[in-house]
């Protein structure tokens, strides 16, 4: 008997999928997150800055259950949903949007360490060497904090693949469909005679964690080496 | 380059910045303490902060205007600025520092081309170099060059040289003059020190408190300011070495010979000398210590504080000496006196 069944199989590619395109949505707008509440001064900056962070204090269930509300079939942004056709609740996308949530403040958190290591002069040199904003964006901030990008990619990606609690909650756990390897995992603990599976699983998350720091090592010593 | 400035800047505090002011002339100081507010106007005026009012006017454009609501943006105000350490992009090679404003300049604007500036700056062999990998001086050749190579119509100096060391400093002050010369670019060069302002500038604007104390010439300042100064008005000479003889270096200056203790093999030397060494006698002095006699003409004299400021003429060159108002009075120093002054080998300290 193979160590992995076709469906665990699935749930190994659909969590790398779920943690990949939720560290990619995420990336920009974690940047520009981080840019903002860096570098600008605006009123409403502690009340995002709380909303943005709160997935990190409340219990992930909360997180999902919150989402539920707001994107079930009765729920408050459903019409909008309604209006382009799109089904999140119970897809895979939900699943996504679970671990883009939760690991979001993971994310901005490395990148704005990055940005509040920039030297506020280098940016002021930029400026007056004639770069706009933009600019001085992607020509001086984004390479000098590319190492924080990395981190908190990393991290958010090895978030995302051990993301449990809002996920079952938002996406359910339907084998090759929204089942990634947490579910699977507990879904083999919970059944008498599963342990091999759940430890199989369990082997492999391990090792797609592993390989996920080490290449975050490797890339953020390289990167150090350059600077 | 004329420069009008009339603004306001408050920092929730008893400091504020009110200014009233025009820097005209092509290389033009500003000197001050610290606290004094040359920073903030250097930012004001280059569009990195804004004033609470007022305006500023940089050879007929308004570049800022509280009652019209005209704010241009640094990117388009063509003004560059040398940071007091460098401020390189250390992501950026020496090459890719250079060419940063080059490339955003216009290309209609660029009067400075690359290899010219990369040989009057002798930065040729730093290009490839990544910034981390330069020294002091180096770093603040390219910070130079960098802005130069953004073609600004003024170019802004916030104290270039101050975490140089004196050696250091000469030998960009050596750079910066010959950019300025070589390209023409206006600067107003920002410094608490009044001897950098002598050296760099023909114009200086001297700041208090956030106020214009004076606009003046940097050797009027000095000469004001030498009574009150805990190193009096410092004397440059550049001199020659002729030899060395015993533990003293001996050098030419003008007809007279120096002897000088912080001598080197060096064949040129530049070296400071407060006013306060020099010693005056209306009499040729008999059996002095001091190693250098010099015979000089009174030019004239000037009050300064408590003290009084004797300019003296030795073949064509000049010296500032110091005397307390006493001493003056007993030796009834006069304008076309002869005198001599003594001043002891040590008393030289070197400054390239």
């Amino acid at each position: 008997m193979p160590l992995l069944s076709s469906a665990d199989c699935d749930a190994i590619i659909l969590s790398i999928k779920v943690a990949l395109t939720a560290t990619l949505i995420s990336l920009p707008l974690g940047f520009l997150y981080a840019y903002l509440m860096t570098f600008f001064r605006f009123r409403a900056k502690v009340l995002l800055e709380v909303l943005v962070n709160l997935p990190l204090t409340l219990p992930p269930v909360v997180m999902g259950y919150l989402l539920l509300l707001s994107l079930g079939r009765n729920g408050w942004l459903a019409p909008l949903f309604n209006l382009f056709g799109v089904r999140l609740i119970f897809t895979w996308k939900a699943a996504v949007l679970a671990s883009a949530i939760v690991g979001f403040p993971l994310l901005v958190r490395s990148i704005r360490i990055a940005m509040e290591g920039i030297d506020g002069r280098l940016v002021q040199a930029s400026r007056t060497l004639g770069a706009g904003p933009i600019d001085t964006l992607l020509s001086v901030i984004l390479p000098l904090s590319v190492s924080g990008v990395v981190s908190g990619a990393s991290l958010m990606f090895a978030r995302s693949l051990g993301e449990f609690g809002a996920t079952i909650i938002v996406a359910g756990n339907m084998p090759g469909s929204t089942q990634t390897i947490p579910l699977a995992i507990y879904d083999y603990a919970s059944s008498p005679g599963g342990e091999r599976a759940a430890l199989s699983l369990c082997a492999v998350a391990v090792g797609i964690s592993v390989f996920v720091l080490a290449g975050h090592e490797a890339l953020v010593k390289r990167l150090a080496r350059r600077a | 380059m004329e420069l009008t400035l009339k603004v306001r800047k408050g920092f929730g505090g008893p400091f504020s910045l009110d200014l009233d002011c025009t820097a005209s002339g092509s290389q033009v100081g500003i000197f001050g303490a610290s606290g004094s507010g040359k920073s903030t106007l250097v930012k004001l005026i280059a569009g990195l902060e804004k004033p609470e009012e007022g305006e500023i006017w940089l050879d007929g454009e308004c570049l800022f205007s509280s009652k019209r609501g005209i704010n241009v943006p640094p990117q388009r105000r063509c003004i560059s600025l040398v940071f007091q350490d460098a401020c390189l992009f250390p992501h950026l090679s020496v090459e890719a520092n250079l060419m940063y404003g080059y490339k955003r300049s216009g290309v209609g604007r660029r009067s400075v081309d690359f290899a010219t500036l990369v040989s009057v700056l002798q930065l040729g062999e730093l290009l490839g170099r990544g910034v981390n990998r330069l020294s002091g001086g180096e770093r603040q050749r390219v910070a130079l060059g960098r802005a130069i190579l953004a073609n600004p119509r003024l170019l802004l100096m916030d104290e270039p040289l101050s975490a140089l060391d004196d050696g250091l400093k000469l030998q960009i002050i050596h750079y910066l003059k010959r950019a300025g010369e070589r390209f023409g670019i206006p600067y107003l060069f920002i410094s608490h020190s009044l001897l950098e302002i002598r050296l760099m500038t023909d114009r200086v604007i001297s700041m208090a408190g956030g106020r214009v104390l004076a606009q003046t010439t940097p050797e009027e300042l000095a000469r004001e300011r030498m009574g009150g100064s805990q190193v009096g008005y410092i004397n440059v000479l550049q001199l020659e070495k002729l030899r060395k003889m015993g533990g003293l270096y001996v050098y030419r200056w003008e007809l007279e010979e120096l002897f000088i203790s912080a001598g080197d093999e060096e064949p040129m030397a530049v070296f400071e000398l407060s006013s306060r060494d020099i010693i005056l006698f209306t009499r040729h002095p008999e059996a002095v210590s001091a190693r250098n006699l010099l015979k000089c003409t009174v030019v004239d004299t000037f009050p300064s504080g408590n003290k009084v400021g004797v300019e003296l003429r030795c073949g064509h060159e000049t010296l500032i000496a110091e005397v307390v108002v006493q001493a003056a009075d007993d030796l009834a120093i006069q304008a076309r006196n002869e005198i001599y002054a003594v001043i002891k080998a040590a008393s030289f300290r070197r400054l390239s």
